[in-house]
């Protein structure tokens, strides 16, 4: 698997960790703890396509949004996480 | 004995030289070129394995990868390798091999008794006969017994001591294949400019035309495909023999280079290098592999798939017997009939099962002076431990001591399927082909149903061809070599299976019949991945390359219906198996991860440390003096802090500069405590929580300058602590002017404890007045210690008046050295973490064996520390269930005797059940006691009730007594000095 990375260009995903699941959107600080559990600990677990928070670890650190195949490992693109993604691939 | 060296031939062996080797102890002697499994035919050796079940004697089969049953036990020693195929076996000078699941020899295999008792080791045997008995009675007594019984060969018991390679390689078009289409695709690629990679699992190029007699371009076969695989070298292909590309992972292949091959000494070399390959097109050209009919007593020695056969005449000058008959369905086995005549071996019979045998057949049977029997079927074969007469359906029994046979060519499209490709069925070859392709594939040759010469050379050149146009390069004008082709391998009859008396074996190597698949379709196990596993069909290291087709054409044949109805069982990588020390590669043993040391490593080596690993970190342990143990150093060694001056080297701690205008509002929602009126110069101790509110990490951070923080973490979470604010930075929190930065390897840090630190570090430090209230505790201040600008800080957590020095790395020994000069005078002494650990447990601070990731800021007394204010976790750490009192707690333990506690014991009371557990314990040389820290059930609630730390597992009781967990200064008055 080759993550395209934002800053550094394809690199083995080797050189990433994987962080989890990027569509999940943070409650706010006061929210429930049903709310704050649902964020924790609920995932989708979806087959085919995801967003997937990953970080560049040993490379330039950006923790990206990778969108991926979870059944091929088809990785079909990546920005970096928060505002400064473009073009976010949902 | 009927194998045997013929007088002339071999196009692959070099009669000049000479190759000796040993197998079951024999000293035998055969050729260079020969392989393993070429020089046993060579010699007359027939019983070359027993099998797994049954011990039924077990001869070659086959010539190549899909060999199930000539399985030997490669080498001696510490390089022995069980299960090796003879067939891919290089013959090398001084190669020794053994026979396999035999006892005591191959020949006379007392456990052969397993056959006479075969009809109770049915299908599914295991399941009924164990599996659910008494517990305990599979894993302590059957197991092992039918291990033995069965055996899978032996492992060696000492380490590898050969070297293995990873290497990664990008390439335009990667070339699975090295026999006619692949050469040619290859070539094709090459031409136009492409970065070709071609791989081959055999030792030379050419794949069938190898055993080819015919000429193309006028020239023998083989020559023409080693000189094409020599001018592809030359053309700047990568060309990789030995290399088996056995699987597909995420766009990328994973092979493997058997770099020196057998069992010798590899030198230099590393044994096997594990190639990574990204190709942008990838052509496979892997062939095709011969299925064999199953009959009663198909396993016998002497039993050949017929194509194989015609490789050892040609391409190693071996005659399989001395009366051959073949048993087939197609033309393409009359190649082996002509040959064997031509090499001058006596072909008695061809048993066709066509009732109308093609006239060019014919006329090769005719010309051989062989008896053609068409429409004939091989009922059983006679002989008690090889072949010596062949039995037809009809009765007639045929003189002969091997027999060939082929119902076909089954394409290797395993690859294409391995990630979920569905193959297709093919009437014409009763065989599956590739289905569907994934995209940047292409087939070519036998894999794609192609099986003549001048046609696999053909589509060879069509596949490059496609993977040109695919890479968007012009497509050069190619030739194709001259051919003269002869009988193709068209339309065999769907033959699978002879019915008849006695064991017809459908899956060899796991010794699967004809009868347990109609055991399993009888007893339900219909669906096709039921069937292998209620069998083991195909689940043996060949997996079932030759086996499983035939396996689902009787079960189709069972339930009536057409065989791509039942469908193919998943096709899994590897290919063929792979060695763990291939896939390890270099990454063993120190190589494993690198060693961290700090700046004072040398240092500590050199006066006596003890080393033990802290995260990626050496750390010392205690410095031992001539004599001590390390329990005599380290008492010795807390004892001198707690009564004048240590100095620990505390470099490993993590360090992370928090930089930015919103920095202090960032440590707010991190850190459970607050810290917008931390001044500048100061520093806090602060807990960080995980998002579902349990306790993460702590340490202390300062505060450097208006928008300038240093935070330290424990050793161990460094990297994740660092990870965890770049994700809340990047993702939940983008608004806020922070950048985080480690510099961990920045600073060497040391810390300089005990009533006598002040004094010691009075006389070296320049430019800080250490007056205690002129340096209060949790006071910064920047100085020098010799050449060297330091940050200190006074920070303990021993419980004694405390220094954390902070240099810059390269500093760290001068300023190391020049403390502990400093600290002569008043006796002072380097400590280590054991020392450490004694220390932080009188005072009762938490760390490693208490932030276990189970434990919230509750349950280790911390719970005042929580501002009220939005933090990570703070929701969840108030969940009713992680707020109850009977939640394990911090608490003292102090034991009642001399006895040590051992950590990890269970705290047990009347009741008899573990109520907590110790989580790190010493001997206090302070209070004379052995004594703990532990988390209790409802804990703070316990003090001074008596418990057991019972350790089971390493043995020993120790009565205790619970206790706050401040054994030591609980009003902090040391801290003062
Ligand atoms: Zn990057």
């Amino acid at each position: 698997m080759l993550i395209p990375c934002p800053h550094c260009g394809p690199r083995e995903v080797s050189e990433f960790t994987y962080i989890g699941d990027a569509t999940k959107v943070r409650p706010a600080p006061d929210a429930s703890a049903d709310a704050w559990s649902d964020f924790v600990h609920a995932r989708r677990n979806p087959r085919g396509r995801h967003a997937e928070h990953w970080q560049h670890t040993a490379g330039c650190r950006a923790i990206v949004r990778v969108t991926r195949d979870t059944v091929t490992h088809a990785v079909y693109g990546a920005s970096l996480a928060g505002p400064w993604g473009e073009g976010e691939a949902r | 004995m009927s194998g045997h060296r013929l007088a002339a031939g071999g196009s692959g062996i070099d009669r000049t030289t000479p190759v000796r080797f040993s197998f079951a102890g024999k000293s035998l002697t055969g050729y260079a070129g020969d392989t393993l499994a070429s020089a046993l035919l060579a010699n007359g050796v027939e019983i070359v394995a027993r099998s797994f079940k049954y011990h039924r004697p077990r001869g070659v089969v086959s010539a190549g990868p899909e060999e199930p049953n000539a399985l030997v036990s490669l080498g001696v020693g510490a390089r022995s390798e069980p299960n090796t195929r003879a067939t891919m076996v290089p013959l090398h000078d001084g190669l020794v091999a053994g026979g396999q699941n035999a006892w005591p020899s191959l020949r006379h295999d007392l456990m052969a008794v397993n056959g006479l008792a075969g009809g109770l080791i049915g299908a599914g045997f295991y399941y009924k006969t164990f599996i659910g008995g008494p517990r305990g009675t599979w894993t302590r007594f059957f197991e092992p017994m039918i291990r033995r019984a069965a055996g899978m060969g032996e492992a060696p018991t000492e380490p590898d001591p050969d070297r293995y390679e990873s290497a990664h390689h990008f390439c335009d078009v990667l070339v699975i294949g090295g026999g006619p289409a692949g050469l040619m695709a290859a070539k094709a690629a090459a031409e136009a400019g492409a970065r070709v990679l071609i791989a081959d699992e055999r030792d030379g190029f050419g794949g069938a035309l190898r055993h080819e007699r015919a000429a193309i371009d006028g020239r023998p076969a083989p020559h023409f495909a080693a000189a094409l695989a020599a001018e592809l070298a030359t053309r700047g292909v990568q060309i990789l023999p030995r290399t088996t590309v056995y699987g597909q992972y995420d766009g990328a292949f994973g092979a493997v280079e058997r770099v020196v091959d057998g069992s010798n000494d590899p030198g230099p070399l590393p044994r096997q290098r594990h190639w990574t390959i990204r190709p942008r097109e990838v052509i496979l050209a892997a062939g095709a592999i011969e299925r064999p009919i199953v009959f009663a007593s198909n396993d016998r020695p002497g039993v050949m798939l017929a194509d194989a056969m015609r490789a050892y005449v040609n391409q190693y000058g071996v005659a399989p017997g001395r009366r051959v008959a073949i048993f087939t369905t197609h033309d393409g086995a009359y190649r082996t009939v002509r040959d064997l005549a031509a090499a001058g071996v006596t072909v008695a019979a061809i048993i066709d099962a066509r009732p109308d045998v093609p006239h060019a057949a014919k006329a090769v049977a005719e010309a051989a002076g062989a008896e053609l029997l068409a429409g004939a079927t091989v009922a059983a074969v006679g002989g008690g431990k090889r072949v010596e007469t062949i039995v037809t359906t009809d009765g007639r029994r045929i003189a002969a001591d091997a027999l060939g046979v082929s119902a076909g060519f089954m394409p290797t499209l395993h690859l294409t399927a391995q990630l979920g490709g569905k193959p297709e069925w093919d009437a014409a070859l009763s065989a599956f082909r590739p289905g569907a392709l994934p995209t940047h594939w292409h087939v070519a040759g036998a894999v794609d149903g192609t099986f003549g010469t001048g046609e696999a050379l053909a589509s060879g050149a069509r596949a490059g061809a496609a993977a040109l146009t695919a890479l968007g390069l012009a497509v050069p004008d190619t030739t194709l070599p001259e051919t003269d082709d002869d009988l193709l391998a068209d339309r065999p009859a769907p033959l699978f299976h002879v019915p008849g008396k006695g064991k017809a074996f459908v899956d060899m190597q796991h010794d699967v019949t004809a009868k347990d698949i109609a055991l399993a379709r009888d007893e339900g196990f219909e669906a096709v991945e039921h069937l292998k596993r209620y069998t083991t069909l195909g689940m043996a290291t060949d997996q079932g390359k030759t086996s499983n087709l035939n396996g689902l054409a009787l079960m189709a044949a069972h339930l009536s219906r057409p065989i791509p109805d039942v469908g193919t069982t998943r096709y899994r990588p590897p290919y063929t198996p792979v060695a763990i020390g291939a896939l390890a590669g270099e990454t063993t043993g120190a190589h494993l991860r690198p060693v961290r040391r700090t700046p004072m490593h040398d240092w500590h080596i050199a006066n006596g440390a003890e080393m033990v690993a802290a995260g990626a970190y050496l750390r010392p342990r205690a410095y031992l003096r001539p004599g001590e143990s390390v329990t005599t150093a380290y008492v010795r060694e807390a004892t001198a802090v707690r009564e004048a001056v240590g100095l620990v080297d505390v470099s490993t701690l993590g360090k992370i500069e928090v930089a930015g205008p919103d920095a202090a509002a960032f440590l707010d929602r991190i850190y459970v405590n607050a810290w917008g009126k931390l001044p500048v110069g100061k520093a806090r101790y602060g807990v960080m929580l995980r998002e579902d509110g349990f306790v993460f990490d702590d340490g202390t951070t300062w505060r450097l300058a208006e928008h300038r923080y240093l935070m330290t973490t424990t050793t161990q979470n460094a990297a994740k602590v660092l990870a965890h604010l770049d994700y809340l930075l990047a993702t939940a929190w983008p608004e806020l002017r922070v950048h985080v930065t480690s510099v961990s390897e920045a600073y060497a840090t040391m810390a300089v404890a005990g009533p006598l630190a002040r004094a010691t570090l009075a006389a070296v430090v320049d430019g800080i007045d250490l007056a205690a209230d002129a340096f209060p505790m949790m006071a910064i201040r920047t100085g020098r210690i010799g050449a060297a600008d330091v940050r200190i800080a006074r920070l303990s957590f021993s419980g004694e008046n405390a220094y954390e020095v902070f240099c810059g790395a390269h500093h760290g020994l001068g300023v190391w050295e020049t403390i502990l000069a400093a600290g002569a005078p008043h006796g002072i002494q380097p400590y280590g973490t054991e020392a450490l650990g004694a220390l932080r447990i009188e005072k009762g601070h938490v760390a490693g064996g208490e932030l276990d990731g189970r434990t919230t800021l509750h349950d280790l007394g911390l719970e005042k520390l929580a501002a009220a204010k939005p933090f990570v976790g703070s929701v969840l750490m108030n969940r009713p269930a992680l707020c109850a009192p009977e939640r394990l707690r911090l608490v003292g333990l102090r034991a009642d005797g001399n006895a040590p506690i051992r950590t990890g014991a269970h705290l047990v009371g009347p009741s008899g059940r573990s109520e907590g557990h110790v989580t790190a314990s010493t001997y206090s040389p302070v209070l004379g006691a052995q004594i703990a820290l532990a988390l209790l059930a409802n804990g703070p609630a316990r003090h001074g009730e008596r418990l057991v730390a019972a350790d089971p597992v390493r043995g020993g009781e120790t009565p205790v007594i619970v206790t706050p967990y401040r054994h030591v200064d609980p009003e902090g008055s040391r801290l003062h000095g």
